[in-house]
């Protein structure tokens, strides 16, 4: 399967079109974030050398090995690639059968699919003439048997039918997908197939029925892959490499907005999350056990010194008595924010062994504590789950009153706030307009350690509308912008 | 230089008949670091073979294996070479009452004699064709990275009394980590990179096969898509391949043919080691997600 345009002998002195190509993939990279450096680069042309042009995959992950060194960058890596390489052996070599898929003919892929193309070409004898309905039904076939190269083949037709792509139309190919998917209504296909396969086989035990279920569902994930692919392709070939590689750029998941991210980007994060506050703790840890030494400490020195006969030739210190501060969490839980919270919770609560005690009170306009959701929990993001629904926070209408819930917090919670204690507050300070009762700020600060606040919107978005972090901030000790999970993982390890 | 591996194939295939089961990308890097003569850090979840990898490619190309166990505090003494200063002692002491220079006697304490070699330094200056495995490199601090990286581009180690001594051959480098912290840029970037994740539902099936003598092939088939399932649900800690090696052993030795809800929920402690784990994974099970729900209480958590 040569996928790649340039002819095998071309490449034994890297240069001419692969060179070009290479520099412009590389380029793409370090632009969607992945730091490559000059020596991988290096490294990368001369992996490609070594290995045989026509295996695509080899090449993938040649370029991978010396290119990507990070798995979170993986992706950015993978879409990359996908620009770059796939379409490319379409356009040049099989020039031909793009034209044919462009104009609806599915002969290229006919003969690798015999059982179900059967019926097609006998109703019709081409793609264009089958009906909605027998392209579904042939989808339900191939999900059935799981046939790889029909599913390959029916997810192009899908796309040229229903996605209504147009050239030139300046649409992301989000939007594509959408409408190929929802005329494929997966979900229904997917009970479709349970329920025969239940009719078949009534004596299902629910495990059996539970791994069928998953094999579908791994299925449909394919199918939904061949879609997206098919739909990049046809982008690619519409706009050109540069241009597609820019729009489909997505951010690391260490860099993505969480204001901003996509249902898509947060699964990512919260994957991310796991190794982040594993790698979090350990280092502490770490640093904790590494840390400066304490001041002498002349009891053991003196019982050593007797080994040496009573020369105090080793010097023995004290271990120094980390400080672990109280910590209060106040967060602003309201739509825009919701998911910054989470977050923020997550990994304060992941490492709350570097505290003596962690507290946590979420807030829309009327305020709850949250600490007993945490207590004695194995899983935080149940936790995490159960403020979401759980906690009574709403007052009058459900609209962030910064105001109301601190003072609240002030009148309930203030008398516990002492110099061990170090308050977060989380919120992007948008208090719609109503008073802000800085003053409990003002006060809390007085009496704890520290105050700080961590606001999840780009800086010079502050105090532009409603949002007031200036006048909070003025009795803080420090505002913080905590956009993504760097910003935010920086923040977590210096508080300790 | 003559080359361990032709092809790509020929690496997974070799691989294969040491019962180690690579995909593409394995077999592509391990291919990669023979024709460019560099280390592959390997990065994974715990249990995926990353080991066993360093491992199997040591049996399959006649090399001898030379383990580097990383760990908090390893330093230059353990990892590269160390003086003998004892037998450097008895040297000097034997010395005292011949005529002998001083200059002789300090070109000669300082020699290959007195010097202990330790796994770096060994691959170093080995003769045979050895591959060496610098196992969870993660674990030491950033500053003891450093020792590594002279090895790592130029295969060489300078001793300040010796010189520098350089390879005779150019070893395979393996490094493990578990990504316990990120390693440093230095060392990444003189490495190629190799992620190893769970298998696929495929190969996992294959890796079942291969590794417990006598199973049925409906019985891995069976595991494997148990396992896959069970990776999907969160957990604490999803199953790795060598407990789901475990668990396929345990159902053999149970004479079990089929696995039932009842026989994985018993042995389900074999797969998953929290307890939290144990009773999620064992109520998602008996979930058929279907929509429609049996009579549930069939298993017992």
């Amino acid at each position: 399967m040569s996928d790649i345009e340039v002819p095998a002998g071309e490449l034994k002195i890297v240069g001419g079109p692969m060179l070009e190509l290479l520099n412009g993939f590389i380029r793409e990279l370090r632009e969607a974030g992945l730091p490559v450096s000059l020596t991988e680069n290096l490294d990368a042309m001369q992996a490609v050398k070594h290995i045989p042009l026509e295996d695509r995959e080899a090449f993938k992950y040649a370029l991978a090995a010396t290119l990507v060194k990070n798995n979170t960058h993986w992706r950015a890596f993978e879409t990359v690639f996908e620009v770059y390489f796939s379409l490319r052996g379409r356009e040049y070599k099989l020039g031909d059968e793009l034209d044919d898929l462009l104009a609806g003919d599915e002969d290229g892929d006919g003969q690798e699919a015999p059982e179900g193309m059967d019926g097609m070409r006998g109703s019709g004898g081409g793609g264009e003439a089958m009906t909605p309905e027998e392209l579904a039904e042939m989808l339900y076939k191939a999900l059935q048997n799981g046939d790889e190269a029909l599913m390959r083949a029916l997810a192009r037709q899908a796309v040229k039918r229903y996605a209504g792509m147009e050239p030139g139309r300046p649409v992301g190919g989000t939007y594509y997908l959408y409408r190929t998917l929802r005329n494929l209504d997966l979900d229904a296909v997917l009970d479709k197939l349970m329920q025969q396969r239940k009719a078949e086989a009534p004596d299902l035990s629910t495990l059996e029925e539970r791994l069928e279920h998953d094999e579908y569902e791994h299925r449909i994930e394919q199918l939904k892959k061949e879609v997206e692919a098919e739909i990049r392709r046809r982008l690619v070939a519409d706009r050109g490499v540069e241009a597609m590689a820019k729009t489909l750029r997505k951010p690391l998941p260490e860099d993505v907005d969480f204001m901003h991210a996509s249902r898509e980007e947060m699964v990512s994060l919260r994957k991310a999350i796991y190794p982040l506050t594993r790698k979090l703790a350990v280092r502490l840890a770490r640093k904790r056990r590494h840390g400066r030494k304490g001041p002498l400490d002349f009891r053991s020195t003196v019982r050593h010194s007797l080994s040496y006969g009573g020369v105090p030739a080793e010097p023995k210190f004290r271990y120094p008595r980390p400080s672990k501060p109280e910590i209060f969490v106040i967060a602003d839980i309201s739509g825009s924010v919701a998911a910054f919270a989470r977050f923020t919770l997550h990994l304060v609560y992941a490492i709350s062994n570097q505290f003596s005690k962690v507290r946590a009170f979420v807030f829309i306009d009327g305020l709850d504590e949250v600490t007993r959701f945490f207590e004695g929990v194995d899983d935080i993001a149940d936790a995490v789950h159960r403020v979401n629904t759980e906690a009574d926070v709403v007052w009058v209408d459900g609209h962030s009153d910064y105001g109301h819930a601190l003072e609240v917090f002030w009148q309930r919670h203030g008398r516990e706030v002492s110099t061990k204690t170090t308050v977060l507050i989380l919120g992007d300070a948008r208090n719609n307009y109503h008073a802000s009762q800085s003053w409990v700020v003002k006060e809390i600060q007085k009496k704890a350690r520290h105050v700080f606040w961590l606001n999840p919107e780009p800086r010079s978005y502050w105090d532009t509308g409603d949002s007031i972090v200036g006048e909070y901030g003025a009795h803080c000790d420090g505002t913080f912008e905590c956009r993504n999970l760097r910003q935010l993982e920086k923040f977590v390890e210096n508080l300790t | 230089m003559a080359y361990r591996f032709d092809t790509v194939d020929d690496v997974r295939t070799r691989l294969k008949g040491a019962d180690y089961l690579a995909d593409e990308g394995i077999a592509g890097v391990v291919y990669l670091a023979d024709r460019l003569g560099k280390p592959i850090i390997v990065e994974g979840p715990a249990g995926t073979g990353k080991t066993q990898l360093a491992k199997s490619v040591a049996e399959i190309t006649g090399a001898r294996l030379i383990r580097l166990q990383c760990y908090e505090g390893l330093d230059e003494s353990k990892a590269l070479y160390e003086w003998n200063y004892k037998k450097q002692l008895l040297r000097i002491q034997a010395e005292r009452n011949s005529d002998s220079t001083w200059e002789e006697l300090e070109t000669d304490i300082f020699s290959d004699e007195f010097l202990l070699t330790r796994p770096l330094l060994e691959a170093i200056m080995a003769e045979d064709p050895v591959v060496l495995l610098i196992d969870e490199v993660d674990r030491v601090e950033v500053e003891t990275e450093a020792l590594l990286l002279e090895i790592l581009s130029d295969y060489q180690v300078s001793i300040p009394e010796l010189g520098t001594v350089e390879a005779k051959q150019i070893p395979l480098v393996f490094l493990t980590s578990n990504n316990t912290r990120e390693l440093s840029e230095a060392l990444k970037r003189r490495c190629l990179f190799l992620h190893i994740d769970y298998p696929d539902l495929e190969r996992e099936k294959e890796i079942v096969l291969t590794k417990v003598p006598d199973i049925t092939e409906s019985l891995a088939d069976q595991v494997a898509r148990i396992v896959r399932s069970i990776r999907q649900i969160e957990l604490k800690k999803s199953p790795s391949v060598s407990e789901t090696l475990d668990w396929a052993r345990t159902l053999m030795l149970l004479g079990v043919e089929s696995v039932t809800e009842a026989d994985a929920a018993d042995t389900i402690n074999v797969l998953l080691k929290y307890q939290s784990d144990i009773a999620k994974a064992v109520k998602e099970l008996a979930d058929d997600k279907g929509g429609q729900r049996r009579a549930l209480g069939k298993i017992a958590p």
